[in-house]
């Protein structure tokens, strides 16, 4: 399970207010390039009413240094857009992306390619990569176009396949590999500049179940080593769930909620967020700190537990202790009382109860 | 609503069969019906002409400076190849036909290569290649630089793709008359003429390649950080490197064959001038021999340029020594040195000596007279039905072609009465059975048959093919057929229009009867698809004269001879087609098929041929294509139609005539490639095919 790495709040990449409106004229729609209107919903509406596709509409979020930043959504629904407007891919037809305390969209044309080439590294869906090239070109193809001499490139190229487990397989041709093959190595290439800033979309989304969950524990252990700024595309909750340090869902181009996996769990903003959730295993989910209360008595007599508890383990211990158990943080202090019927709380907020009715008791 | 519009369909066509009946009715009446009147004649090419000596007048310097730069390059291979000892060349070729793609091509070269030497034509066989050296490097660049842009621009996309078609389908006797105008008598005719006729291809496969290239990659390096320059030589180039390849292979073969043509206006001892001048003297086991080594060479440079591109995609992941990088360059260096060290000794193995040439030219050419004395009769008996059975009804109709010296007995009006009935009765019969469409072409046909292509009033033809190009391309292709037939009329060349179509007609539906048929038998036989496909492969790389040297021996010059070299070109698309649409069906439908226990025969002709005829129809398409680019050649043998008035144009230095008529040709061909494509593509979105 995943841990918080993310404690500081330094932002590493940020988007405000961005837009990719496609179609016959977008620039039209907007009077000012920050891309602040007064009500985006509507002015999205406006947008597609004239027959203009809404890829993005009013994205904010914050990358913090260092975590693993995912974003959700429904085919469509704009992820690949905006990861490519932060990456300028695509220019974004108006807003903000700040990378480092500087506007990325007002760099020049040279500064971009030298921030691509030192700062940012991204994995595709589909590979991306370089028919023509064996992995070991592939990998070195961005130092290659640095003009990096050919011993130093070929070397920082072996150390990343070595990294993805690739290594013996340096002088094949990506035909020659399997999809999870090619997916490492268009995750070596991406690594090999050392980029601070990572963008994968959907990099596992080909891969059948296994291999794919395999990738997501090699991908953690590389990070858990190198600790990049993530930004992370699915649409598999699941994959969410093992990766995310936050995330945020899409729909429709914008962003419905932003959040700890668990918040969107416990307080899902809507239907839609809660359709996503739905089917999560939570007891796998949650830990002891998500389902505190304050306590209404002492709690000294009480048997104490780890805030990271997962509720799967904390149930049996509920169930011979009605008083609860007494919650403990890293360093020891109380954060609070876990209860059966605070788990129950948590639950009933999550799960798709049908605006609070009542169930129906059955008189015996 | 289906129906509605099938039934409207059908008074359109009824419409037009009886404009036609109306219109032939009426043409004893109006003459013009039949000829169109001299004094109405556009004078197109006269203008033409004007503007020619006009061009050459005031820019002729700037042509002949070009002619005088190009003539260098060519020179210098030129005393290259002929100056080193054959020996060293021969081994270079091997050298080369070895990395290409091993043992196997570096023997056949070097049988091919001592086949030039011993037959004595060395010397020749190398000035053609000179020049096909010269002019594929360039036909590439240009292919390449016009490819990219046309990829990078739109706009410049929508001005070549008509261009390229026109340089495609324009036959090159047409182009070569205005070169020689420009850029004087020489090599340089021959190299300008290559040029043009090689780089479309180059064109096309590199625009399609480029655009061929994922969005991934491009992304994948822009995000690597290219420049844009790295980014297109880089990234856009090497990802698409099989095509681009491809080309390249394609504008070679193309390049050679049209050194091969151009050589007509002389002027240079190469092969080309060899195959022809020995034709012209009726030395045809000479010219076969000789013609052999273009068909050779034509096939070593096949193999070794799809060798090379092909090579590329093997690796080795051993690690290699300085040596071992380039121990084929070590190879070639010191082989080469020590041949020419020893010819310096040895003069054989610098210049074959005169009288150990082998030349079973002239047996041959007796061989052949005795073949041709003794079977005499059954020669002339081939060609005689051929020509009052198949050709001359087709041409002059069953009521001109039918007659006691021909058919053995007269058209009585019973003969007339019957045909009609049973035509009529046919089509009946087929707009019965829910096959409108086809009772319709029945009819047609009959009335077609009856009154022959080249009787038939030249408005209704127009008017025909209009309607077929509106019904199966919409709007814009009957217009554009109209224009185009139209063009014929107004300058003057109907009549030799209409006879190409029928020689080119009759030989591509017996090429693609044929072919189509022997393309099945090999769909469905693995033997007979592994004897077929070397064939194939030799037919496709022979050049269109070689094609024809045999037929003239046997049947001499005439129609006949043009109809039988036609048909061997034309039938090998069709078997490609044919085979490749029936062994790529969907292996469901098959399945299905034979799960409501279709026979074999009814698996075929009720699910596997429908569901293939779109791709059959691109074979269709090409062998229409290959039609028409061997009845240029074909001119050489005698035919009557728009290739020989180009063909006079060139030999008269009319440059209009020529280049009229060239154009016709073109519109010729234009139009029958956009109706088969279209009606194909209608095809395969009907049944939801998606078939390249
Ligand atoms: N170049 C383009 N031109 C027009 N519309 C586009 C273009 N690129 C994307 N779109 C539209 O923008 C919307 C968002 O597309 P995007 O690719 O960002 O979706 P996505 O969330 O990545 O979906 P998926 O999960 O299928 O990859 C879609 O409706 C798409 O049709
Ligand atoms: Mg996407």
């Amino acid at each position: 399970m995943k841990t918080n790495v993310a404690d500081s709040k330094q932002v590493k990449l940020s988007c405000r207010n961005v837009w990719k409106v496609y179609g016959s004229g977008p620039e039209k729609f907007f009077n000012k390039a920050n891309g602040q209107v007064s009500d985006a919903a509507t002015h999205a509406d406006t947008i597609r009413k004239q027959q203009h596709i809404v890829a993005n509409a009013n994205v904010s979020f914050d990358v913090h240094a260092g975590e693993i930043f995912v974003i959700m959504g429904l085919s469509g629904s704009g992820k690949s857009t905006i990861v490519r407007c932060l990456s300028r891919l695509v220019e974004p037809t108006a807003g903000e992306i700040i990378l480092d305390g500087e506007n990325l969209l007002e760099k020049s044309a040279e500064d971009l390619i030298d921030i691509r080439r030192h700062k940012m590294g991204m994995v595709f869906q589909s590979f991306g990569l370089m028919p023509h090239l064996s992995v070991i070109d592939n990998v070195a193809f961005p130092l290659k176009l640095q003009g990096k001499p050919e011993q130093e490139r070929y070397a920082q190229a072996k150390r990343v396949i070595e990294l993805v487990g690739l290594q013996g397989r340096e002088n094949n041709y990506p035909k020659q590999l399997s999809g999870g093959q090619q997916q490492r190595v268009g995750i070596a290439r991406s690594l090999a500049v050392e980029p601070d800033i990572w963008f994968l979309d959907e990099p596992f989304s080909a891969l059948d179940p296994l291999i794919r969950r395999q990738m997501q524990d090699e991908f953690l252990h590389i990070q858990s080593k190198l600790h990049k700024s993530i930004v992370f595309i699915t649409h598999d909750f699941h994959e969410a769930l093992r990766l995310a340090d936050r995330m945020a869902i899409m729909r429709d181009g914008a962003i419905v909620q932003i959040g700890r996996p668990v918040d969107l769990i416990l307080n899902p903003v809507d239907d839609y967020i809660r359709k996503f959730t739905l089917d999560v295993p939570w007891e796998t989910i949650l830990t002891a700190t998500d389902i505190v209360e304050k306590p209404e008595g002492p709690i000294d007599a009480l048997k104490r537990v780890s805030g990271e508890t997962l509720v799967e383990k904390l149930l049996r211990y509920l169930a011979d202790n009605e008083q609860g158990l007494a919650v403990e943080a890293k360093d020891g202090s109380i954060l609070g009382i876990a209860t059966a019927r605070g788990v129950v709380k948590a639950l009933a907020s999550g799960s798709n109860d049908d605006s609070g009715a009542a169930p129906k008791i059955v008189q015996a | 609503m289906k129906l509605g519009s099938i039934e409207r369909s059908f008074f359109h066509w009824l419409a037009v069969i009886v404009v036609t009946l109306g219109c032939i009715a009426a043409k004893d009446h109006w003459g013009w019906l039949i000829e169109y009147p001299d004094a109405l004649i556009f004078p197109f090419s006269d203008w033409l002409n004007v503007m020619m000596d006009w061009m050459v007048k005031h820019f002729g310097w700037f042509f002949m400076g070009i002619s005088w730069v190009l003539e260098w390059p060519i020179w210098v291979v030129q005393k290259i190849l002929s100056g080193l000892p054959w020996a060293v060349t021969m081994f270079l070729f091997c050298v080369v036909a070895f990395v290409a793609t091993g043992w196997r091509l570096a023997a056949f070269t070097l049988g091919a290569t001592l086949y030039m030497v011993v037959i004595g034509y060395w010397e020749e066989s190398m000035n053609s290649l000179s020049l096909v050296a010269i002019s594929v490097p360039l036909a590439i660049f240009v292919g390449f630089s016009v490819g990219v842009w046309g990829f990078y621009s739109d706009r410049a996309e929508r001005a070549i793709m008509p261009a390229l078609d026109l340089f495609q389908t324009v036959p090159a006797f047409a182009y070569l008359l205005p070169i020689l105008l420009l850029f004087g008598f020489g090599t340089v005719v021959g190299l300008i003429a290559s040029v043009l006729y090689s780089f479309p291809p180059m064109v096309r496969n590199t625009m399609i390649g480029l655009r061929s290239v994922a969005p991934e990659v491009i992304e994948s390096g822009l995000m690597s950080g290219a420049t844009p320059g790295q980014l297109f030589w880089q990234v856009r180039v090497p990802s698409c490197r099989k095509q681009i390849l491809l080309g390249v292979n394609q504008a070679t073969m193309a390049s050679l064959s049209m050194v091969i043509i151009a050589s007509i206006i002389g002027g240079t001892s190469d092969i080309g001038w060899e195959v022809l001048s020995t034709i012209r003297k009726a030395q045809f086991g000479e010219s076969l021999l000789v013609g052999m080594v273009i068909a050779l060479m034509a096939m070593v440079i096949d193999r070794v340029t799809c060798g090379l591109a092909q090579r590329s995609n093997l690796y080795d992941p051993s690690e290699k020594t300085v040596l071992q990088r380039y121990r084929m360059w070590a190879v070639a260096i010191i082989g080469a040195t020590l041949l020419f060290g020893l010819a310096q000794v040895f003069n054989v193995l610098a210049d074959w000596p005169r009288d150990n040439v082998w030349s079973p030219g002239r047996s041959m050419n007796e061989g052949l007279t005795y073949l041709i004395v003794n079977y005499r009769p059954q020669i002339e008996a081939l060609k005689t039905s051929a020509f009052f059975f198949v050709m001359l009804p087709l041409k002059i109709g069953l009521q001109g072609a039918v007659s006691p010296f021909t058919w053995g007995f007269a058209l009585t009006a019973t003969h007339k009465v019957v045909y009609a009935l049973a035509m009529a009765a046919i089509a009946l019969w087929c707009g019965m059975r829910g096959k409108t469409i086809a009772g319709i072409v029945v009819m047609l046909f009959a009335v077609f048959l009856y009154f022959g292509l080249t009787s038939i009033p030249w408005p209704c033809v127009i008017l025909i093919y209009t309607f077929i190009g509106w019904k199966i391309g919409g709007r814009a292709l009957g217009l554009g057929t109209a224009l185009g037939l139209g063009f014929m009329v107004v300058t003057g060349n109907w009549a030799e229009a209409m006879l190409s179509v029928y020689l080119c007609g009759i030989a591509a539906i017996i090429s693609f009867v044929f072919g189509t048929t022997i393309g099945i038998w090999a769909a469905h036989n693995d033997k007979v698809s592994a004897f077929v496909r070397p064939i194939n492969d030799t037919m496709q790389t022979m050049p269109l004269f070689v094609i024809l040297i045999p037929f003239v021996m046997v049947f001499k010059i005439g129609e006949f001879t043009g109809l039988l070299a036609i048909i061997a070109y034309a039938f090998v698309p069709a078997i490609r087609y044919a085979e490749h649409g029936l062994r790529n069906l969907p292996e469901t439908v098959i399945e299905a098929g034979n799960m409501m226990g279709a026979t074999r025969w009814q698996l075929l002709w009720q699910v596997k041929i429908p569901l293939a005829l779109p791709v059959m129809m691109l074979g269709l398409n090409q062998t229409i294509m290959y039609a028409i680019a061997m009845l240029v050649i074909a001119a050489l043998v005698g035919t009557n139609g728009l290739e020989q008035i180009v063909y006079i144009g060139l030999s008269d230095g009319n440059f209009g005539i020529g280049i009229v008529a060239g154009l016709c040709m073109a519109i010729i061909a234009i139009i029958a490639d956009r109706m088969t494509q279209g009606w194909s593509k209608k095809r395969q979105a009907e049944l939801g095919l998606e078939v390249q």
